[in-house]
């Protein structure tokens, strides 16, 4: 539909761009439901997502949100997060400065003779540690960035690729200076 | 000040769960609170039973008691507050509490619970409250704990008044209501996280202060934050724009901000904007935001919005910046502090309008003003409902009168033909445009107003959607008055069928309408009915003289339509007037057609 409409149209000129959020809550029932439910409720999309307490004292956890829009979309998405009650605060971390990105996978590979060798011998070049091994399985800890899991899973699919678990992106700024 | 001395007396004292609940709000100033009881909340009456300080008003439906706690909210600036039970007390105040959070009105909810043991038990009159409210507040609680009850309750008020207000739900379980614990009073604590900024940023105030200075088209268009923010932002308003000359028009919500006699004012702009503010808005060259958040019905067409002019736009709410259209100079800010460091400002640099240029533009104005664009035919025979309302302006307007609304033709004309002077008396749902506001908003008023004239200006349809309110009115002597524009249409629906989908009046007519005189009798209230032009100055002087709730039941024009209008699809150079009414439905394109 054009934009020749009361209700305005989406605008489609804008690209899109992915951005790593990271986000300063207090870690409190329900906090996460107000997080999805925005993103949800308001139609913003969530590519990944991490949570984890990080400072016991104070109760505060972070959360790593990867998601994509345009960049109305997301300057709205770090607003429309700011505005909830127990968030303390937004960075966004793909706007910020250099960052590191990553998350951890364990990939679950099943084969006998060559592909089981094969398996291996890639594993080692994308430094994944084995942390399970049985006479016709292996299972694979990697780290990195996304794309270099993404890479990894593609090469192990036709060596007998089982199953995988991810955590999601983590990301942190570079240098000296906390968020 | 007694509510003052039991709060300082109750500080640090045992007490139950439920007599904090009063506690607090009497710490707080809160002198009303409408509700109705419960399985879940009847410790809390138990409490209230007890009491003096804070009165409660029976309301007849869960819905009726959070509109009623918004236009008390409304009317007074203050916070709100309603008593609710669990189950399907929550789910019936759910619609008033997505119409505060629209609106940015100031509330606080209690809302009973189950006890705590069998919450996630399907137990009876149980739902999960703050998973339902989670959307349509601006935050909530669930207290499982009466060691957190008194922080929570204070801190519920806090959020609910402060940056931009809206509603707050506190749910309590039955059993946290009977325990007890240790009562404190309001400290002046800082939440960790909730820190709303007041101050607007000094440097961009004064980008802004240099664009009107050099402006040759200016416009102020100003909204309900202005409101919001208070008496003090509205004295500043008027104060900048009599510094500058500078034209204004207002949103729905911002009415009553800028005086309606005032030369300098356009009337609203948007959907059923004047054609003086629209053409202003979209032929500006700076525009000057203030409390508005560019809303669907006050752009139309966004891309054909406004197109040559640089927009500075004031909002304490982050997320309203940049969220429909893109501005130039966005000041994040209370609407009061950022309008004294403009005004301080303009004076401070000597800053003059560029008084050649805004004669010009002024000239423009007043041939815009000169099309009449809420021009209507006049009859003898018939009331049109412009005319209902101008009467009633007429005769209202040397009053001390607050004015509610329901939601649609009537609401329209109500903001096109009622000239408001002051903020504060104007209640209507304007973000979710709730049908069924305005007669519970009424009563709120009315408990905070008790001496005045509050009317609402209902539509027959809107007005049946909390009709059994009439009761609650009734009881507490509450002397609303109830204006019905009848047209037997839900009118706004008629007006868009008969312009987009070629007359084809699906389910719009009101079939089977209660005699609302003997609908009033029925209440204990007066019923009276006008059907002559002739008759109507009489009939509104006796509702008028009335110490009692009327329904007035005022035959109208079925077939008016609400003009100026802006068709769908279109710009605000596009809009349409009452007397090209005959052309609107080539006017709409099929893409328009789809939409609302």
């Amino acid at each position: 539909m054009s934009s020749t409409s009361h209700y305005p149209a989406a605008i489609h000129s804008e690209r899109i761009e992915s951005h790593t959020l990271s986000v300063i809550v207090d870690n409190e029932p329900g906090v996460l439901a107000r997080v999805i439910g925005l993103f949800s409720g308001r139609g913003y999309n969530i590519d990944s997502l991490t949570v984890s307490e990080t400072e016991h004292e104070k109760h505060l956890s972070r959360i790593t949100i990867v998601t994509r829009g345009t960049p109305m979309v997301i300057e709205q998405i770090k607003n429309q997060l700011d505005r909830l009650v127990p968030i303390h605060r937004v960075v966004d971390v793909t706007l910020a400065g250099p960052s590191i990105q990553r998350e951890l996978a364990m990939v679950k590979v099943r084969g006998m003779g060559e592909p089981r060798v094969e398996a291996l011998r890639l594993a080692d070049a994308f430094r994944a540690r084995v942390i399970d091994a049985g006479p016709e399985s292996f299972i694979f800890e990697i780290t990195g960035a996304t794309e270099k899991i993404e890479q990894f899973i593609a090469l192990m699919l036709p060596l007998g690729l089982v199953e995988v678990s991810r955590t999601g992106v983590v990301a942190i700024a570079r240098g000296p200076e906390g968020m | 000040m007694t509510k003052q001395t039991s709060g300082t007396e109750s500080h640090g004292r045992e007490m139950t769960g439920a007599e904090m609940v009063i506690a607090a709000l009497s710490d707080q100033g809160v002198q009303h609170i409408f509700g109705y009881p419960g399985g879940a909340v009847l410790p809390i009456y138990d409490a209230i039973f007890h009491q003096q300080q804070v009165q409660h008003i029976l309301v007849r439906h869960e819905q009726g008691a959070v509109h009623a706690a918004e236009g008390y909210a409304r009317s007074t600036g203050k916070v709100g507050c309603v008593l609710v039970t669990s189950g399907p007390g929550a789910t019936n105040a759910v619609t008033g509490l997505t119409d505060a959070l629209c609106d940015s009105i100031p509330l606080v909810v209690i809302t009973g619970q189950v006890p705590t043991h069998l919450i996630g038990n399907d137990a009876f009159q149980e739902c999960d409250t703050v998973g339902i409210t989670r959307p349509c507040t601006k935050h909530n609680y669930l207290v499982k704990s009466v060691d957190d009850l008194p922080r929570v309750l204070h801190e519920a008020f806090h959020i609910a008044s402060s940056g931009r207000p809206g509603p707050v739900v506190i749910d309590i379980p039955k059993d946290v209501q009977f325990a007890k614990g240790t009562y404190s009073k309001p400290s002046e604590f800082q939440h960790k996280g909730y820190k709303p900024r007041l101050k607007g940023d000094q440097n961009r105030i004064m980008q802004a202060v240099q664009l009107m200075a050099r402006a040759k088209r200016p416009v102020f268009y100003t909204g309900g934050g202005v409101i919001n923010s208070g008496p003090r932002a509205t004295a500043l308003l008027r104060e900048l724009a009599k510094l500058t000359g500078f034209p204004i028009t207002s949103t729905l919500m911002g009415l009553g901000a800028v005086q309606a006699s005032d030369p300098q004012w356009l009337g609203m702009l948007g959907m059923h904007g004047t054609w003086e503010a629209n053409w202003a808005m979209h032929d500006c060259d700076v525009m000057i935001c203030i409390g508005a958040r560019f809303d669907d019905r006050i752009t139309g067409r966004v891309d054909a919005f406004s197109p040559g002019s640089t927009k500075i736009h004031v909002d304490i709410d982050a997320s309203s910046i940049n969220k429909n259209i893109k501005v130039d100079v966005p000041i994040i800010g209370d609407c009061a502090h950022v309008l004294e460091d403009m005004i301080a400002l303009w004076r401070q640099t000597k800053s003059q309008p560029d008084q050649k240029a805004l004669g010009e533009w002024w000239k423009q104005i007043d041939k815009w003003r000169a099309r009449k664009s809420l021009a209507y035919k006049r009859s003898d025979a018939i009331i049109k409902p412009q005319y209902a309302i101008q009467r009633l302006y007429e005769l209202t307007k040397d009053r001390d009168t607050y004015i509610t609304t329901e939601v649609g033709q009537h609401q329209m004309w109500a903001a096109q033909f009622y000239g408001f002077q002051e903020p504060n008396r104007w209640m209507t749902s304007g973000g979710l445009g709730t049908m069924g506001y305005g007669l519970p908003a009424a009563i709120g008023v009315q408990m905070a107003h008790r001496q005045s004239l509050v009317i609402d200006i209902a539509g027959e349809a809107s007005v049946l959607m909390n009709m059994q309110e009439m009761s609650t009115a009734v009881q507490h002597r509450l002397p609303i008055k109830v204006f019905i524009l009848n047209n037997q249409y839900m009118g706004m629906v008629r007006q868009w069928q008969e312009l987009l989908h070629g007359g084809r009046y699906a389910e719009s007519y009101t079939h089977s309408l209660p005699d609302f005189v003997k609908l009033a009798e029925a209440y204990h209230a007066v019923g009276i009915r006008c059907e002559k032009p002739g008759d109507l100055d009489g009939a509104i002087k006796e509702m008028i003289n009335v110490n009692k709730p009327v329904l007035f039941d005022c035959v109208v024009d079925q077939a008016e339509n609400c003009f100026p209008m802006i068709p769908s699809g279109r710009a605000h150079n596009e809009m349409l007037l009452g007397d090209a009414a005959e052309s609107i439905e080539d006017a709409i394109t099929e893409e328009g057609k789809m939409l609302v």
